[in-house]
């Protein structure tokens, strides 16, 4: 399927839904009360992008053989997947309150027989890519058309099982597989070319035999045009690096390493929330 | 004597009697299956002829894929294939799959409930002169505390066909584990295998011990049995081909029946299928009970006979093991 180009009402709309997920991520993380959160929020464009614009997928069956797979490989960053599936009819925005509680299907790191719609079990980092592949050697034996996307961190690039797919996914050349880079720059322990270096990152999936895209993970325009450019390319696996910033939208979070892997308090989600509500300062009455 | 009712291989103990690997029975069954089930698939990570996946690799190319020296990379696209209509099969030795990708193996495969069959080859001290790098001997007790996961370890050729064969009627996660040297096949094509069950093949009168013995060290079990008989010691020997799920009623019944409990497994007597039996018999009937196996030690290079005899896993052991708990 191509990916139709977004007109300007629709791109509007797309960053207001963007920031309305930022909103649930802060809410959902102050009630979870441990969780991510520069992460969730670094990628919430993408995954407003995904769900509303580009999967070819049917919330209300979501075992739908024909759907695009989105795999999430760095499960830590689930907030923001567990939002824009409800926002987009998943399951009720209610449930979100559930995350990390008992009897939940909203499991800290994502597990995918609790919860449909989720395409793996992830949290384990560098196993996502690995298992997309095997999603789309699926399609391929299957003659089905679907594709599969394959979400990961710019940190778990620094495990080797990562390595090991790219370099079978260049020896396969799955053009029906594409990656989405999530590189913020940042990890647990603090800023990724200071903890183990991944640069020069396009020039090492080039030489595994990947077409590598660099675009702004943050503009949802220019990530959709980049999606579907990788859409039109036939000969190998395409990754699309998204530079994004870990935090986005949140003064205080934002390009800060110490939000990865924390949630706000009250204090700090009423400070983020306000942000957020006004467009950081922009709109003077909040909304509520 | 040998169990009449398993149609069990009367020549077993003959001087020229019929010796196989148990991996070529896995590979045999990997043909069937690939005929039988399109959606079979199969990984090797390098190993294909030693596996024994080159028949289906040369069958059925399009379903074969080779990952290379990555066995993290094996499991978790094999999990991707098994969420996705596939029954996949990843070959590897043991030490490698599940043993350096367990946790690919917990994640991306069972906790995942991924259609996926993990082959673990060159298992146990028979692995011999490779040495203890290449001997698996903690996998039986890696892959039996993994919720979800089926584990069969079959005692010859034969048995790992049919074993092989059942595996992919189970949907979901299931460990199959194969050894490298041929040994005696003590079954025969009628001899009944069933997930969870556990076979009495050595039978007595009036026995005065029960072992339990699983992989090739049944044929071990078995001689000890038919000696001790002529000493006038009659004991009974299972098969314990399915170590989960458990045949737990079955077992405590023939751990009743003697009183005297003696396991035997190419293993480490920690957490493998002589742990088992003793978690089913504290629970439902506690036995007096000896282990055979590897002693908390890493083995050597050696032929397997010898390496059996040096780490007192060997036939005469097991006969020993039977007196000091009749003599206890």
């Amino acid at each position: 399927m191509d990916i139709p180009a977004l007109l300007d009402d629709q791109l509007v709309y797309l960053q207001l839904k963007a920031n309305e997920a930022r909103e649930l991520v802060i809410e959902t993380l102050l009630e979870a009360g441990s969780g991510h959160s520069a992460g969730p929020l670094g990628m919430a464009d993408i995954f407003i992008a995904f769900y509303y614009h580009i999967l070819n997928h049917d919330p209300k069956n979501p075992g739908w053989e024909d759907r695009d797979r989105l795999v999430l490989s760095n499960g830590h960053i689930c907030p923001i997947r567990y939002v824009t599936m409800a926002m987009r009819g998943y399951f009720p925005v209610e449930e979100l309150k559930t995350l990390r509680k008992i009897n939940s299907r909203l499991q800290g790191h994502p597990h995918r027989t609790s919860l449909p719609g989720l395409e793996t079990t992830s949290g384990p980092l560098g196993e996502g890519l690995s298992q997309g592949i095997g999603i789309a050697l699926a399609a391929r034996l299957n003659k089905k058309n679907y594709q599969t996307y394959v979400i990961a961190s710019d940190g778990e690039h620094q495990e080797g099982n990562t390595w090991e797919a790219a370099m079978f996914a260049g020896k396969e050349k799955l053009n029906n597989l594409t990656l989405v880079i999530d590189r913020n720059n940042i990890q647990i322990d603090g800023f990724t070319e200071n903890v183990m270096p991944l640069e020069p990152l396009k020039d090492k999936y080039q030489s595994f035999g990947w077409e590598v895209l660099d675009v702004d993970g943050n503009n949802i325009r220019e990530f959709v045009e980049a999606i579907s450019k990788a859409r039109s390319i036939f000969e190998k696996p395409v990754c699309i690096i998204a530079h994004t910033i870990p935090g986005k939208g949140v003064s205080f979070m934002e390009r800060d390493f110490t939000w990865h892997g924390k949630p706000p308090n009250k204090e700090e989600a009423e400070k983020a929330l306000k942000e957020l509500r006004t467009l950081q300062g922009r709109i003077k009455s909040e909304h509520e | 004597m040998l169990n009449p009712n398993l149609k069990l291989n009367e020549k077993m103990f003959d001087p020229d009697a019929e010796a196989l690997p148990t991996r070529d029975g896995f590979g045999k069954a990997l043909e069937i299956l690939g005929e039988r089930n399109p959606n079979v698939v199969v990984l090797t990570a390098d190993l294909s002829e030693s596996t024994r996946a080159d028949g289906f690799q040369k069958k059925y190319p399009n379903r074969f894929f080779e990952v290379g020296v990555a066995e993290q990379n094996m499991a978790a696209i094999a999990a991707g294939l098994g969420t996705s209509g596939k029954t996949a099969f990843i070959s590897s030795y043991a030490t490698f799959s599940p043993g350096k990708n367990l946790e690919t193996v917990r994640t991306t495969i069972v906790y995942n409930q991924a259609d996926v069959k993990v082959a673990g080859h060159h298992s146990g001290v028979m692995t011999g002169p490779d040495g203890a790098t290449h001997q698996a001997t903690e996998d039986i007790a890696l892959m039996r505390t993994l919720p979800g996961m089926t584990v069969f370890v079959p005692c010859d050729a034969i048995e790992a066909r049919k074993a092989t064969e059942e595996s992919a009627n189970i949907q979901g996660p299931v460990y199959l584990r194969f050894t490298r040297d041929k040994s005696p096949v003590m079954t025969t094509e009628e001899t009944p295998f069933e997930k969870g069950k556990v076979r009495e093949f050595w039978v007595s009168e009036n026995p005065k011990a029960t072992i339990f013995a699983c992989g090739y060290m049944l044929y071990y079990a078995l001689l000890a049995a038919k000696n001790l008989e002529s000493e006038g010691i009659n004991v009974l020997v299972v098969n314990v081909a399915s170590i989960k799920p458990v045949d737990e009623s079955a077992i405590v019944e023939l751990a009743k029946k003697t009183g005297k409990v003696v396991t035997v497994e190419d293993h480490q007597i920690m957490g493998g299928m002589g742990s088992m039996i003793a978690e089913v018999l504290a629970k439902n009937s506690p036995t007096p009970m000896e282990f055979v196996g590897l002693r908390d030690t890493f083995a050597e290079s050696g032929k397997p006979e010898e390496i059996l005899s040096k780490y007192n896993m060997d036939q005469k052991s097991i006969a020993e093991a039977v007196k000091k708990l009749l003599n206890g």
